[in-house]
């Protein structure tokens, strides 16, 4: 195999920092330009208050057209100091995070000048409330490929989570047992794809695309023959209820987006932190990333390869099958054909931008959740850009991640190989 | 797809190193002759023996497809309200749980029968003064579900063979059959004319996705898989994005959907209008031929082949992996272009944002049926076509859901994928010399 890692096009190798400075001046021109100057006149109007919140946060007024252009200026210039000036890794981050936030706000002040004023907070919640398939999915994925085998079988395993949980909390009325039956769901699927990827070496491209083949024909089948004849038993699930943190969810704006939401999003925080410090703090997480980079060399210390695979896989799986109930009964209650619409494939995206890192997939996870929410919101002010480029975002912004354009996208070395004891 | 040397359409297990001779040696009448010939029948019988018994790739798809339909008659069976109502009178009536699970079943699979290869009512009806043509409607109806499949299947094994992923048969057919549907209803041509142009552009347009990815590997090394899966979601939005424009959408229709093709623009009827067969089945059967001959008589196919199975090879023998991969997902992308135009053209007459259904993905499973081989992609569609035509009928008879042919379809590539998961459950013996049909698992890295 490493033969054949070796065959790379010949590469024209692109002075990185330029390529992202070169990214950054462009994002200041389209700041400047398209969000500046053909901003539409009158402010763009914020609303940080949600009906019924006890403290007031008074409504931001911007003028769209000044602002963007001042944002796409110092952006621009920004990008230009980035291409000469050496920076450490933290502050490269920093200026990073700055000219996203700066797009987005630009962005956001084009699509509302001179229109309703735009909730930010719900839109900012509806953010969040996507994220969370999408984050839990990315997660399963890291857990997976970190440990060598690739997980594109994320869309099944949130179909069958979302499945089981309508269906368990519906007829045995308990939205927790519900969660765990996602969660077991999840799981299973994980099983079937450890099984034939470990024990019977099937390529896990393949596999992974023909369980979500399955996991869309049995939940569509059985929803057609169970489900729909029996809507009320077995289809009419509650939905879990947010849980207001005491006293961080006072906290105006913050609070409402970060600590008022359904258990669903307090799973995801706890997730995120435990499989990032699972994965790079301990020595289990050093094992499994033996395992997923060098499983000979993990094997010659003693480390079970295939049982650390099995292991993670199935972790993987419990995982997606909770962001898979989340879609159920953790927002619209009863479950749909096909609910999971394709969101496992932008978790794989959001897997694969963040670099097979816990934390990277979770921003970019949360990146792309906000272009779902804005495709919602903004349709509904008459936002000037379709729905359906928003949409299109997550699927774009990969395709630019693996074509190297910002310093490549990574797998783990032996992610996808069998490994054969020899 | 790591390929082996003989490619994944290694079709070595399935000759008996005993080739069946002549009888010559009885035709000359002596008792030693006869002997002789009796020894070489027993060897030829053995070897076959053999084949079945260490299960060679012929008899793995056979049990593949066996088990699928197995598993999918139990999950037929025990998800049915009838039969679930028998199971809860189990202890007082034993036999009647079974019997109607086997009913329920059985009833199901000839419904499914009836509308993917003959119906004998229809035969019947025929003779008593029916209509003849009625009698091929269910062939005819998978061969009409079959030709989008293979065409798509193409697509994804000839990529296959490269050793590249091609997961955007979706992208790809969206792009061929926006180009297809566009010269249909916008442009006015004459008869013959108009239907070539139009599947023509359903060629392009396919190619530019295709060439789109393989040109971004050549380029940057970015892996086929990601951007493929991507471009397909890519391109799902831009057509529900073009289908809310003036241009795309018929007036005065609620829905996102675009005005029907031209009629000059549509596949001709190869059977007369009641049925559904059309031209649209022959030009993927040519394809096939061309994607074989392409494949084992051209230069462009050897290179092919070598940089598939071994792009170190192929470099050192002079050849360029990036431009083969630049030229194959043109090809494959012009074949899942083709498949879009022969829906748009063939069946459908109109863009629908759902204009892809689930070719694209059937697309990968026919593919590896039919073990990245021309002939195999051609029988494994068909398969595909007969279970896909055969469920509309069974639903509409014993109301069970078409979603039962997905599951049986997913599983058959599952088992096929995966010999020695039949070879344990049916207890065969090993092949010596390794896997040869197993398609061996490679990472996102090469």
């Amino acid at each position: 195999m490493t033969a054949i890692t070796a065959v790379g096009p010949k590469r024209v190798t692109i002075d990185r920092q330029r390529a992202i400075a070169g990214i950054f001046v462009m994002l200041g021109v389209v700041d400047f330009f398209v969000f500046g100057l053909f901003a539409s006149n009158g402010d763009a109007v914020f609303t940080f208050t949600l009906t019924g919140a006890a403290v007031s946060v008074p409504n931001l007024s911007l003028p769209a057209g000044p602002v963007s252009e001042g944002i796409g200026a110092l952006t621009v210039i920004l990008g230009l100091l980035y291409a000469g000036v050496r920076l450490s890794k933290i502050p490269q981050r920093l200026v990073g995070v700055a000219v996203v936030l700066g797009f987005v706000v630009s962005f956001l002040c084009w699509s509302d000048a001179g229109r309703i004023p735009l909730p930010f907070v719900s839109l900012m919640q509806s953010t969040m409330l996507a994220a969370i398939p999408l984050v839990l999915g990315a997660l399963s994925g890291c857990l997976c490929e970190r440990s060598g085998v690739i997980n594109i079988a994320i869309e099944g395993q949130l179909l069958l989570g979302a499945f089981a949980g309508a269906v368990i909390a519906s007829s045995f009325g308990s939205l927790w047992l519900g969660l765990f039956s996602g969660s077991i769901a999840g799981g299973l699927l994980a099983i079937l794809l450890a099984v034939f990827a470990i024990r019977y070496m099937v390529d896990q491209i393949i596999l992974g695309v023909v369980l979500n083949v399955f996991a869309s024909g049995l939940t569509g089948y059985l929803y057609d023959q169970a489900l729909v004849p029996y809507q009320n038993r077995l289809n009419s699930p509650n939905t879990f209820v947010p849980i207001k943190v005491p006293v961080l969810g006072d906290i105006p704006i913050i609070g409402p987006i970060l600590f008022d939401s359904t258990i669903f999003l307090y799973i995801t925080y706890a997730a995120v932190a435990l499989v990032h410090i699972g994965l790079f703090k301990t020595r289990w997480g050093l094992r499994v990333r033996a395992v997923g980079e060098h499983p000979t060399a993990a094997d010659t210390v003693g480390i079970k390869v295939l049982f650390t695979r099995y292991r993670n896989v199935v972790l993987g799986g419990l995982v997606a099958g909770i962001g898979g109930a989340s879609l159920t009964i953790g927002s619209v209650g009863s479950f749909g054909k096909d609910i999971s619409s394709g969101q496992g494939y932008i978790a794989l995206a959001a897997m694969i931008f963040g670099r097979w890192t816990p934390l990277g997939a979770t921003g970019a996870a949360l990146l792309f959740g906000f272009s779902v929410a804005c495709a919602n919101v903004l349709g509904t002010i008459g936002a000037p850009i379709p729905s359906d480029f928003l949409l299109m975002l997550p699927y774009v912004a990969t395709i630019i991640a693996v074509a190297g354009f910002v310093g490549r996208s990574r797998a783990p070395k032996a992610d996808g190989q069998p490994y054969i004891k020899s | 797809m790591t390929q082996q040397d003989t490619g994944p359409g290694g079709t070595v297990a399935s000759d008996p190193p005993g080739t069946p001779e002549p009888a010559e040696g009885a035709s000359s009448g002596t008792a030693e002759d006869a002997r002789k010939a009796g020894l070489k029948g027993t060897e030829v019988a053995i070897s076959l023996l053999n084949a079945v018994l260490e299960g060679s790739s012929a008899v793995v798809t056979f049990l593949a497809i066996v088990t699928a339909v197995i598993i999918g008659g139990l999950l037929i069976a025990f998800t049915s309200p009838t039969v679930l109502h028998a199971w809860s009178h189990l202890f007082s009536a034993p036999g009647s749980a079974f019997s109607q699970a086997w009913d329920v079943a059985a009833s199901a699979y000839s419904a499914m029968f009836e509308g993917a290869i003959v119906n004998p009512h229809t035969v019947s009806a025929a003779f008593h003064g029916g209509s003849i043509a009625q009698i091929f409607n269910p062939l005819s109806e998978t061969a009409v579900n079959a030709t989008p499949l293979i065409l798509a299947g193409l697509a994804v094994a000839l990529a296959f063979r490269a050793g590249m992923f091609n997961i955007g048969a979706t992208g790809q057919f969206i792009g061929g059959a926006m180009i297809a549907g566009w010269i249909g209803f916008a442009v006015h041509l004459p008869m013959i004319i108009h239907v070539v142009v139009a599947v023509i552009g359903g060629v392009v347009g396919g190619s530019i996705v295709g060439g789109f990815v393989g040109g971004l590997k050549a380029r940057t090394g970015a892996h086929e898989v990601i951007v493929t899966i991507m471009l397909n979601y890519v391109m799902e939005y831009l057509i529900l994005f073009l289908l809310g424009l003036a241009v795309f959408r018929a007036p005065g229709l609620p829905n996102p959907v675009s005005p029907p093709v031209a009629t000059n623009a549509t596949l001709p009827h190869l059977a007369g209008a009641t049925l559904r067969i059309n031209a649209g089945f022959l030009v993927a059967l040519a394809a096939a031929f061309a994607v074989a001959w392409l494949l084992n008589r051209t230069t462009i196919g050897f290179e092919l082949r070598t940089v598939g199975a071994n792009p170190n090879a192929a470099r050192a023998a002079g050849m360029s992996p990036e431009r083969t991969w630049v030229t194959v997902m043109l090809i494959c992308g012009g074949l899942a272009g083709l498949a879009g135009a022969s829906v748009i053209l063939g069946t459908d007459f109109a863009l629908t944002p759902q204009i892809y259904g689930t070719y694209g993905i059937d697309a990968i499973t026919v593919a590896l049926l039919g073990r990245a081989s021309p002939g195999g992609v051609v029988l494994a569609a068909l398969l595909y076509g007969s279970l896909d035509a055969g469920s509309v009928t069974m639903q509409a008879q014993t109301q069970i859901p078409v979603d039962i042919a997905t599951v049986i379809q997913a599983l058959i590539v599952l088992f096929v994928a995966a010999p020695p998961f039949i070879r344990e459950i049916y207890h065969l013996r090993g092949r010596r010399g390794g896997e040869s049909g197993q398609l061996l698992a490679k990472g996102w890295s090469s």
